[in-house]
């Protein structure tokens, strides 16, 4: 049966995932840290996503929600229409072929003792385990040449690759099971500025022959302005505004995606521009501030800013943001202003 | 050896001057020339930015300037480090016996790195470890130090300085380390800072504060600075000039305008082209302009020059005969390429 492509592949409804904070004293009650507190979006088929946010908000955590890597607290998760939320380990199993991670680190997330094709070929240990010795080491011959790699290279250890490398072998390791949905977080952070062009090129060009979904996690606006459809920005847990990537960096509707996209160093000296700078850090997520968790570094914040949560709605078609304020102009970097 | 260019003689305003800097390692694989030939200056007020990805000898150079690098046998260095001292007189470095290097490192030039948590000292009050630093080189006593300690730390914006100098580096975020460590490092007013890969572990948020703060500073003192960085976002923001480094040697030097706007060196053209530009957000993906291959096995220089293999420009017989001089291609722009006029042509 052809899916139907216009459906979302991914549905995450009010997702919550809240982690034992410290013990403030012997007998005083567990803190709470909320790492991720109410998150909905949904991916469609072929789309790329990205979720942005610094250190601290929640994009990471709400990566390894949506593959079932950690419980959720709260909220619903569903693949192609098909809830997930809840599912035992087992009932699991059909899934996790069709969602796939490439991490951050391609030094720390490949086992060193391992040969590539022991690495690529794990997942189908698991996941097909009847085939022969032979179908297999056709499966991660053909798998390597998809990630540009050679099929001799199944016989080396990751010691042997360069970074780049080693980041082709992870998205090979990911794509072996064929999946629908990879969830990429930073994938290129660790890597040098020539060899990041050239594994955002792949994962592209990957995207389209084989019709992938990607959920991209990064803090790289750059990045993620060339690679994305969609963007959703992350402050402490919650999402503060979600649209198309240009509408995004052209027309940003809260404070803080422009203070945001304003910090993002532009590789021009000729440029001047007046920098919206943020004042002190993002606050603990042990005690985060009431109402809009951004109010307190925020240039435009109201006494009502205190008041409640601001719910994420619709200002534009497509464009979502979860700011009090609509009397705002705020500003593009400079040479994207509408 | 290469040919180095014609060389005026240090003038006042020059805080450091490097020259012929020679830096390899002795593995049991072989020698490995991580820094080969460097020479430059950096003047009072000036920011000097060292750009260029893993292998290309960047740290390396700023940890040879301070004499950082592993003792021999493990590694040997050669070359001058003319460095400006208190009395107005350039001293080399590289000749300098370590009982009194340690009396420069942390007075006349001092170092911020990458990571403060793993520079800071986990089990010591952040007032203790700067005032350490102060007591060493000025004798202040105690009391004093931690006074002057307080001022620093209110310089480089941490709020409520005088109860923070209790603090544990664990209670701080990465931000706030990372201006205690710019706070340890201008407690003795150094005429020179050497800031390696200051802002890379920050959010964007965290990096554009910590870039202002280095800019306010060095209005402030005319401290000459040595950033070392990958990113050519922060170097069009804080450089004057700019040194591309690859594979050990300075491939490009140029002051910064020039260097964005015309660079003559195909690899720092690669390099410009393989950033993804924030105006062109969302319309369409185009190919990024990678550059092909990785940086060549230290223990296996190809011939020639060693961007050859990666470079579109690639001419055999003219690429691949002999390393390519360091020449002054324009007035203080320099570029290590047989090729650049003809390709100056061609892109134009």
């Amino acid at each position: 049966m052809i899916p139907d492509m216009t459906a979302p592949l991914l549905e995450v409804r009010d997702l919550r995932k809240w982690f034992d904070g410290p013990r403030p004293g012997l007998f005083r009650k567990r803190a709470v840290v909320k790492a991720v507190d109410g998150v909905s979006f949904d991916i469609r088929h072929g789309e790329v996503l990205s979720l942005v946010g610094e250190s601290g908000s929640g994009k990471s955590t709400v990566g390894r929600t949506v593959l079932r890597l950690a419980r959720p607290t709260a909220g619903q998760i569903r693949f192609a229409g098909d809830d997930i939320t809840s599912l035992s380990r087992d009932a699991l199993r059909p899934f996790r072929q069709k969602m796939q991670l490439v991490f951050q680190d391609p030094y720390a997330s490949l086992n060193p003792k391992m040969t590539v094709e022991d690495i690529v070929g794990a997942p189908l240990e698991i996941h097909a385990p009847e085939l022969s010795a032979a179908a297999r080491r056709q499966r991660v011959a053909e798998t390597l040449a998809l990630v540009g790699l050679l099929p001799s290279h199944a016989a080396r250890y990751p010691h042997e690759f360069s970074g780049g490398q080693r980041q082709r072998l992870g998205i090979a390791r990911a794509l072996i099971m064929q999946p629908q949905l990879l969830i990429a977080d930073e994938p290129v952070s660790a890597l040098d500025v020539s060899i990041q062009a050239q594994v955002v090129n792949l994962l592209l060009e990957l995207k389209e022959r084989l019709g992938l979904t990607i959920l991209f996690i990064s803090h790289d606006l750059a990045v993620v302005g060339h690679i994305s459809d969609r963007i959703a920005v992350m402050y402490l847990g919650r999402l503060v505004e979600v649209a198309p990537t240009r509408a995004l960096f052209t027309m940003p509707r809260h404070p803080y995606t422009e203070a945001l996209l304003s910090a993002v160093p532009i590789p021009d000296p000729t440029i001047q521009r007046e920098r919206i700078m943020l004042a002190g850090d993002m606050p603990s997520p042990l005690d985060p501030p009431s109402g809009c968790s951004f109010r307190t570094r925020c240039r435009y914040a109201l006494p009502a800013c205190a008041g409640a949560v601001p719910a994420l709605r619709e200002v534009a078609p497509g464009h979502l943001k979860a700011c009090i304020r609509d009397d705002l102009h705020l500003v593009a970097p400079t040479g994207l202003d509408a | 050896m290469t040919q180095a260019p014609a060389r005026p003689a240090a003038g006042e305003d020059d805080v450091l001057e490097v020259r012929g800097l020679n830096i390899s390692f002795h593995t049991p694989a072989g020698e490995i020339p991580a820094v080969r030939d460097v020479s430059f200056r950096v003047r009072r007020g000036e920011t000097l930015a060292l750009v260029g990805e893993s292998g290309s000898g960047k740290s390396v150079t700023s940890l040879g300037i301070l004499r950082l690098t592993p003792k021999p046998p493990f590694c040997s260095i050669s070359g001058q480090v003319l460095l400006r001292g208190r009395d107005g007189t350039m001293r080399d470095l590289v000749a300098l016996p370590e009982a009194e290097m340690r009396g420069v490192r942390g007075r006349d030039a001092a170092m911020i790195f990458q990571e403060p948590m793993t520079s800071l000292n986990p089990v010591h009050r952040v007032g203790d470890q700067i005032a350490e630093s102060i007591r060493f080189h000025e004798g202040l006593s105690r009391r004093a130090a931690l006074g002057k300690a307080a001022d620093l730390l209110d310089l480089v914006g941490i709020p409520d300085a005088r109860r923070r100098l209790g603090a544990f580096p664990h209670e701080m975020s990465g931000g706030m380390r990372q201006r205690v460590m710019i706070a340890m490092a201008l407690a003795c007013e150094p005429r020179l800072l050497i800031a390696d890969e200051p802002t890379t572990a920050l959010d964007v948020t965290i990096q554009a504060q910590i870039l202002d703060l280095l800019r306010r500073l060095q209005e402030r003192t005319r401290m000459a600075v040595i950033f070392i960085t990958h990113n050519l976002g922060v170097v069009a923001e804080i450089a004057d000039r700019v040194m591309v480094m690859y594979t050990g040697r300075v491939v490009e030097q140029a002051a910064v305008r020039p260097l964005f706007r015309a660079p003559l060196m195909p690899y720092t053209r690669g390099l410009l082209r393989s950033v993804p530009r924030l105006d062109f957000a969302g319309l369409g993906r185009e190919k990024l302009a990678a550059i092909p291959g990785t940086v060549p096995d230290p223990l296996e220089p190809p011939p020639g020059c060693s961007f050859g293999p990666r470079c579109g420009a690639f001419l055999p017989g003219s690429c691949d005969t002999a390393i390519p001089p360091l020449q002054e291609a324009l007035p203080g722009h320099q570029v290590r390429c047989v090729r650049w006029s003809a390709l100056t042509g061609e892109a134009a």
